[in-house]
């Protein structure tokens, strides 16, 4: 993984590379992509899956999107955490964050365009 | 008289819609005129102030929004109309893409004023952190057009009451 450790002795913001990026904030963007990617895949495995179509439907009335949401939430939520508590102390490359981040989202929104699911339906 | 039904499509496309685009409006204009060489210390301090309510009135905004229309407005609209859901281009494509894509905007939206909180001033400083702002918050003001132009003309077709 394309990180580098900090000293501990020094703070997050001082004397770090004008390209890095550091603790919650690359951990933020980065989730909000795996949140959007595990929304896109979910939204598949519920066109693939009839029992994880059932599995999904939290809230009856309003069918599976009620399961989609709350498990994509659920998964930004903690990769957020997660990625937060793994880079605490370290500062990760802005370009590569950024680019990761957006291709995740750009995936998550093709894995829940009607067409494109409807293909695995 | 407004219904139940209606008044809650109002609430979750008219109001909710018009807190969200005002929000936004001035969180971006916020983003962008936030440089060390365009403000003054004090300057710099009173407009990220401005932007961190106005990007947290964006992102929870846009939560109650995705929350109304999915838990209250999208069931009553599909017990009105079960008979044409599988048939009707308005779900299958409008309202099933809809549906979707509205809940990528509170998770952009709060990436963006959880960044925006915790580098404060400093985003004036980082051109290239403001520029991924500026991306990604305008990404989420987009996808919320799109999610709110499908529901507004699926509302014309399949009216809620």
């Amino acid at each position: 993984m394309m990180v580098r450790r900090q000293r501990r002795s020094e703070p997050a913001q001082r004397g770090k590379p004008r390209e890095a990026l550091s603790n919650g904030r690359a951990a933020a963007m980065l989730a909000a992509g795996i949140g959007s990617l595990v929304f896109g895949l979910l939204t598949i495995l519920v066109q693939v899956s009839p029992a994880v179509r059932n599995a999904l439907q939290f809230y009856q009335p309003a069918g599976q999107i009620t399961g989609l949401t709350t498990l994509s939430v659920a998964a930004w939520l903690i990769s957020w955490y997660i990625l937060f508590r793994l880079w605490k102390e370290r500062q990760v490359p802005f370009s590569w964050v950024f680019a990761v981040t957006l291709l995740l989202i750009v995936l998550g929104l093709v894995g829940t365009f009607p067409p494109f699911y409807g293909l695995f339906g | 008289m407004p219904t139940s039904g209606s008044l809650w499509a109002d609430v979750h496309g008219l109001v909710l819609g018009a807190v969200f685009l005002l929000a936004y409006s001035g969180g971006l204009a916020g983003l962008f005129t936030l440089r060390t060489r365009w403000e003054t210390a004090t300057g710099l301090r009173v407009l990220a102030r401005q932007l961190i309510a106005g990007t947290w009135i964006m992102a929870l905004v846009a939560w109650l929004t995705v929350v109304t229309g999915t838990y209250v407005v999208y069931p009553l609209y599909r017990s009105e109309f079960r008979s044409v859901l599988a048939t009707s281009f308005w779900n299958t494509f409008s309202m099933a893409w809809k549906i979707h894509i509205g809940w990528f905007a509170p998770i952009l939206a709060t990436t963006v004023a959880y960044v925006v909180t915790r580098y404060r001033t400093q985003l004036a400083e980082e051109p290239r952190m403001r520029q991924a702002m500026v991306v990604l918050f305008p990404f989420a003001f987009v996808i919320a057009g799109v999610a709110g132009l499908l529901g507004a003309l699926t509302n014309k077709v399949l009216p809620v009451y």
